[in-house]
């Protein structure tokens, strides 16, 4: 593999992945400065003290650009026959709505429709910049004089986990309002096997079941993403004549899987928060 | 040697991931057929389920595959 695309003192291949693959980072210095990091070098040693600013930056932004557009839908919205942004923001809105109650019901419950809908549209635009070109955004900042700038947040565990384990913070708080903390925590000992000599092997059990359910939904998105920007990131190392054989259908079948991520997401969100709903013993 | 344990270590995951969601995938679109077979006006219904179910079968590969990468890359 050779990077045709920067011969004569270009990077090579490998110094090109990382580059791709490095947030750019705000944090703190050793000696306690702030400040922007300029290699793997000063990320390691910011360690625990850092921001990913792109990633802050661009899931922020993405997040206005749903809220602009649905607050434009609304604003705009007509009782004749509706325009294009309108059908796609109904569209949005109703798919949400069926899929609340098949799976949650009709339970009262003011957050879940708009948690729902906010998880949906987010984490599609965020997946989304995965089919902008790997280099567009990155080359421009850098000829801005930004060295790092990774344009997808999802690729990054810090976005996809803090979204995952802010539904699990979510599922707590319902379990301790609805079973009341004592029952929440008697359940844990109490539920696969309702004998009291196993009462530590379903406390193992359940334990492992409740943190894993974060963290793989967590970890699901930042896969499949990670992966599927790694893999465009290999196509653009190719030579050029190669790169639109390969990239066109790796991008059309990405757009399944962006939507499908985003689906899947939002799903669990509805499913984890309807099992900490559910009331009857079984 | 440190990095070339590292490779080992990415293929492994890669592999293995591989193998046990492609048995799932498998049994599960076969089942998905034989539904649809079945009951052909199940199907809008089924897909969505085994749209689902496939992406959560796919997470444990996908997961590995990520963190390969990511170990050899990083």
């Amino acid at each position: 593999m050779s990077a045709s695309e920067t011969a004569g003192g270009g990077p090579t291949s490998e110094e090109y992945i990382r580059h791709h693959l490095t947030n750019l980072t705000y944090g703190r210095f050793d000696n306690g400065e702030w400040g922007f990091a300029h290699g793997p070098e000063d990320i390691a040693e910011m360690g625990f003290y850092s921001l990913n600013v792109d990633t802050i930056f661009w899931s922020l932004t993405l997040g206005f650009v749903f809220l602009a557009i649905f607050i434009l839908a609304a604003r705009r919205a007509a009782k004749g026959v509706p325009g294009h942004l309108q059908n796609m923001c109904e569209y949005a809105v109703e798919f949400v709505e069926d899929n609340i109650t098949q799976i949650f019901g009709s339970r009262p419950n003011p957050v879940i429709g708009p948690l729902s809908l906010t998880i949906l549209v987010w984490v599609f635009l965020m997946n989304l910049m995965d089919l902008v070109p790997v280099d567009l955004i990155p080359h421009a900042a850098q000829l801005a004089g930004i060295p790092y700038f990774k344009v997808v947040p999802t690729t990054d565990p810090n976005a996809t986990l803090g979204m995952s384990f802010s539904i699990f913070l979510l599922v707590l708080y319902y379990n301790f309002k609805i079973h009341g903390p004592i029952n929440f925590a008697l359940s844990k000992f109490t539920h696969p096997i309702p004998h009291w000599g196993m009462y530590w092997f379903n406390f193992i059990l359940e334990t492992v079941d409740m943190l894993a359910k974060p963290l793989s939904h967590g970890l699901r998105l930042f896969g499949n993403l990670y992966a599927g920007e790694m893999i465009f990131i290999l196509i653009a190392l190719l030579p050029f004549w190669a790169q639109w054989t390969l990239s066109l259908p790796w991008a059309i079948f990405h757009i399944l899987i962006i939507g499908l991520q985003a689906f899947v997401f939002m799903i669990l969100t509805i499913v984890y928060l309807s099992q900490a709903h559910e009331t009857d013993e079984h | 040697m440190e990095q070339s344990l590292i490779y080992i270590a990415g293929a492994l995951m890669m592999g293995l991931g591989a193998i046990g969601s492609g048995v799932g995938i498998g049994i599960l679109s076969g089942k998905y057929l034989e539904g649809v077979a079945r009951q052909p006006e199940l199907r809008p219904m089924l897909m969505t389920q085994l749209f689902m179910s496939l992406a959560l079968v796919d997470a444990i590969p996908i997961i590995a595959l990520g963190f390969s990468l990511y170990v050899i890359f990083s």
